[in-house]
């Protein structure tokens, strides 16, 4: 760590390893005491080129790699890649595979919204949600195990179809699941949501205004916080999510001004009952059929390009697909929500403390793989 | 210590010493028991802290060291740090450095003195009590700003520097509170408020006018700040400083700071007990129970446990105050409170009886 | 708005910049002549039948002969999507900032500058972003040579 006092300025660095920045990003904080004046993130610490890698293996082979990227969330990044090539291909999938695939999707986005909200609380000093939510974050890793093998990176959504079929008793243990965390919920919030000290170091925090989060490219959660109420799942369905009776979490500075750091984690809480409600419905539409009847025996789109964005945990994924009618993928450009979350960091952190740098970066809810891929 | 000298007088040949030695052993065999009984306080105190936070937690927490339980994992945890590679940081300041654990640790030592454990367990029944308590707490502060500087780390400067002005802020409505119960006795001498207490609950300072119950609650919030135990700990925030002030520190002498952090729980929560909560007086009203069944060390030690826990409670449940929210909780909260207590125990003082 | 008619729009306020437009296609696209696409981005920002205010995504594309900026552009109010592009030399692949336009793309500027050597002129912090700030070469480009050693570490 270097002590440059640059007039009266002193340069902190939360460097790439530290307890609360959820991953190797170093923030440069100039700092006159405890105000930060300026806020500089430094990425690139897990930088491991998934665009290049993407080229160099046939088409079913990038989902591995995009498994890596928001490793929270990874049935939703295998999602996105899958139907961007679906759609490049042409391929319609039965509605077992889309039942099976939304089902998935929104259990994931459970479990990273709940790993979310428990890191929030340890970086706010409250210990005890953090392993409430993780209790119940398990049981969702219990019921992925069963299906495919993994806990956390799944390979599973494929394209044209999913992996393995679910076994036979699954619908079942996620309708147990479901009505065993849904009450839990509540506790959290009176636990951690509710709580006043944690208001009051959330609620006037890190205003995010609707228009410099539109002009930086805020999705999802982040943009919801700031009361835009905008969701791909309702305003470009992909799957069969014009099907689904939910609704969108929009937040609604009910304790300090909209767009706060606890209106975008506020959201997050509210996604996670919404999520509950679009599982049950998945669940309830499964019909019997063959989940590999739509896998493609050779992988080869016809030339052109393809974009295709879904809602992930964290915001909008976008994939733009370039194919040269080979065997495998010309160029795959991502787009991801963490990346531009990011960019708007500086703006958001204008004038804060250092407790509050904490509480903004807890916010995004950033994860270092998707934005350094 | 006057029963120890009690003690000592009984062995044969002790009156032959020279009188010198004859007022030093008691004050050493004291320091030593005191000492003692804060090692194995500190273990229990840790180990405690681990089972009740894995419980609140929907875990477990130690279950193998020792058998039962895991009892012997403090034991292991402190020869572990014992047998630890001691590391002082190059750039850090050598002497600061080494002496920083030994200040916190005496500062939290000496306020042993004078807490009133029974009716003849005190170490010295001092005339000024509760003015040496608050006193020789304060002496933490400068071994936690030394800590913090000698570092040579900007994390353990900004815990040590947060911590100083925590603490130092806090003392004072701190002392507020504690000054509604010395007016309301007329001393300030650990004992005679005791004393003023005898004869069960409802004679204890919490309960006998709305002033005090107050002032309980307004001392037990700013000790917590004393101790730098959530909602306070930003000195040791975690997630945001790595460990504060004692970032650097490692075997023994981090050992020494934890040890110190406990015994200081320890010792608010005795203040408290002692001075609100009848302190080793009988709990039962003396009508019913004329007698005291429990000796007093035993039901002293137990109320300060009770207020103990109640802290560990506290840390796993709330959140952590930001710096700024702290100050002004201090300044603009706390301490009119507690000086509207003062003024409103003394009118009572007075006026009323 | 469909796509034909955003390509109609386009050629009709830009005339020749716009080099060459595919509306029909899976993804629509339009090439914008290098120069003009500063103009370009301010219209369809700005302009009221087009509004796109969310620039999705700015990418590079190395083709053999050619390196290719990609702007895709999305419209909040209006729920359409469009494609731009623009062909550079892969010498020197110079083009202007659109950074005021939407202020998202200073970073995924920097990603293109990092990943291809794509230069953008008027920005305002050119430099790399997941590359160390000393690495050699671009790495997504097709003819980027794999480093044996970086600072005298084996690679």
């Amino acid at each position: 760590m270097e002590a440059e006092i640059a007039g009266e300025l002193m340069t902190l660095n939360m460097g790439p390893q530290h307890p609360s920045t959820h991953g190797v990003l170093r923030l440069e904080l100039k700092t006159d005491g405890e105000v930060v004046h300026e806020a500089i993130p430094h990425i690139g610490y897990l930088h491991r080129c998934f665009e290049k890698h993407a080229e160099n293996v046939d088409y079913p082979g990038v989902i591995p790699f995009t498994d890596r990227m928001d490793y929270v969330a990874s049935m939703n990044n295998n999602l996105g890649y899958a139907l961007a090539v679906e759609k490049l291909m042409g391929i319609q999938v039965n509605n077992r595979v889309r039942c099976i695939r939304i089902m998935m999707a929104e259990l994931n986005r459970i479990a990273s919204h709940l790993l979310a909200a428990g890191t929030y609380g340890i970086d706010m000093g409250s210990y005890t949600p953090f392993l409430h939510c993780f209790r119940d974050r398990e049981r969702i890793l219990d019921l992925f195990e069963e299906t495919c093998g993994a806990r956390l990176l799944y390979n599973y959504n494929w394209v044209g179809g999913v992996m393995y079929d679910i076994p036979p008793g699954f619908e079942k243990k996620v309708i147990d699941f479901l009505d065993y965390f849904e009450p839990l919920v509540d506790d959290l919030n009176r636990l951690l949501s509710h709580n006043y000290i944690f208001i009051k170091r959330t609620a006037n925090v890190g205003i995010l205004s609707p228009e410099t989060a539109i002009s930086h490219g805020i999705t999802g959660p982040n943009l919801r916080g700031s009361g835009v109420e905008w969701d791909v799942r309702k305003d470009e369905p992909y799957l069969d999510y014009d099907e689904f009776d939910f609704d969108v979490a929009v937040g609604e500075g009910k304790h300090g001004p909209v767009g706060s750091c606890y209106d975008r984690y506020m959201v997050r809480i509210k996604e996670v009952k919404e999520s509950c409600k679009i599982a049950r419905q998945a669940v309830a539409k499964i019909t019997p059929g063959d989940v590999h009847e739509s896998i493609p025996k050779r992988g080869k789109p016809p030339a052109g390009e393809v974009y295709m964005r879904t809602e992930c945990p964290s915001g909008e994924l976008g994939y733009y697909i370039i194919s040269d009618g080979s065997l495998k993928p010309y160029r795959v450009k991502v787009k991801s929500p963490c990346f531009t979350a990011m960019s708007a960091f500086k703006e958001i952190s204008r004038g804060a403390m250092i407790s509050d740098i904490v509480a903004i970066v807890g916010s995004l809810d950033i994860v270092l793989g998707e934005i350094d891929r | 210590m006057e029963s120890i000298r009690e003690l000592l007088k009984a062995i044969p040949g002790y009156n032959s010493l020279p009188p010198l030695l004859q007022d030093f052993l008691p004050m050493l065999a004291s320091c030593v028991i005191i000492l003692l009984f804060v090692a194995i306080l500190g273990m229990f105190l840790i180990w405690l802290e681990r089972k009740v936070s894995a419980h609140m937690q929907d875990r477990l927490g130690p279950m193998y060291v020792g058998g039962w339980h895991g009892w012997a994992q403090s034991i292991a945890d402190g020869i572990k740090l014992l047998l630890k590679e001691d590391i002082v940081p190059a750039a850090a300041d050598p002497l600061l450095f080494k002496l920083a654990p030994v200040v916190v640790f005496v500062g939290a030592f000496a306020a042993f003195v004078v807490l009133p454990f029974g009716a003849r367990s005190i170490v010295a029944d001092l005339n000024i009590g509760v003015l040496f308590l608050l006193a020789v707490a304060s002496l933490s502060v400068v071994g936690i700003l030394m800590g913090g500087w000698a570092s040579n780390n900007k994390y353990a400067l900004y815990g040590g520097m947060r911590s100083a002005a925590q603490i130092v802020s806090y003392e004072i409505p701190a002392a507020m509170a504690l000054m509604t119960v010395v007016v309301l006795v007329g001393s300030l001498s650990m004992q005679d408020i005791v004393n003023a207490q005898k004869g069960g609950i409802q004679n204890w300072f919490l309960f006998r006018i709305p002033f005090t119950f107050m002032a309980f609650f307004v001392y037990y919030t700013c000790s917590l700040a004393e101790v730098n135990r959530t909602p306070f700990d930003i000195p040791e925030a975690e997630s945001e400083l790595v460990a504060g002030y004692h970032t650097e520190y490692s075997g023994m002498r981090f050992a020494f700071f934890m040890l110190a952090e406990y015994a200081n729980m320890f010792v608010v929560a005795c203040v408290a007990t002692a001075l609100f909560l009848g302190g080793w007086t009988q709990v039962l009203p003396a009508r019913w129970v004329p007698k005291q069944l429990i000796p007093g060390p035993i039901l002293f030690t137990l109320k300060a446990l009770f207020l103990v826990f109640l802290q560990m409670w506290l840390r796993w449940s709330l959140p952590r105050l930001r710096v700024d929210q702290l100050m002004h909780m201090c300044w603009k909260v706390m301490l009119p409170i507690s000086l509207f207590l003062v003024l409103g125990t003394g009118f009572l003082a007075v006026y009323w009886k | 708005m469909k796509p034909v008619e955003i390509a109609a729009l386009l050629t009709q306020q830009f005339g020749e910049k716009i080099i060459e437009s595919k509306p029909d296609a899976l993804n629509p696209w339009s090439a914008v002549a290098p120069g003009s696409i500063l103009e370009a981005a301010r219209f369809t920002k700005n302009d009221e039948r087009l509004l796109m205010d969310h620039l999705e995504l700015l990418g590079g594309v190395d083709y053999k002969d050619r390196i290719e900026v990609v702007y895709i552009v999305y419209s909040m109010r209006h729920r359409h999507r469009y494609t731009l592009k623009c062909r550079l030399t892969r010498e020197e692949p110079k083009l202007h900032t659109v950074e005021s336009v939407w202020a998202v793309a200073n970073w995924h500027e920097r990603e293109a500058y990092d990943m291809f050597g794509i230069v953008f002129e008027g920005h305002s912090d050119l430099r790399r972003i997941l590359c160390p700030d000393d690495w050699e070469g671009y790495p997504l480009r097709k003819d980027y040579k794999y480093p044996t050693r970086y600072r005298d570490m084996p690679v």
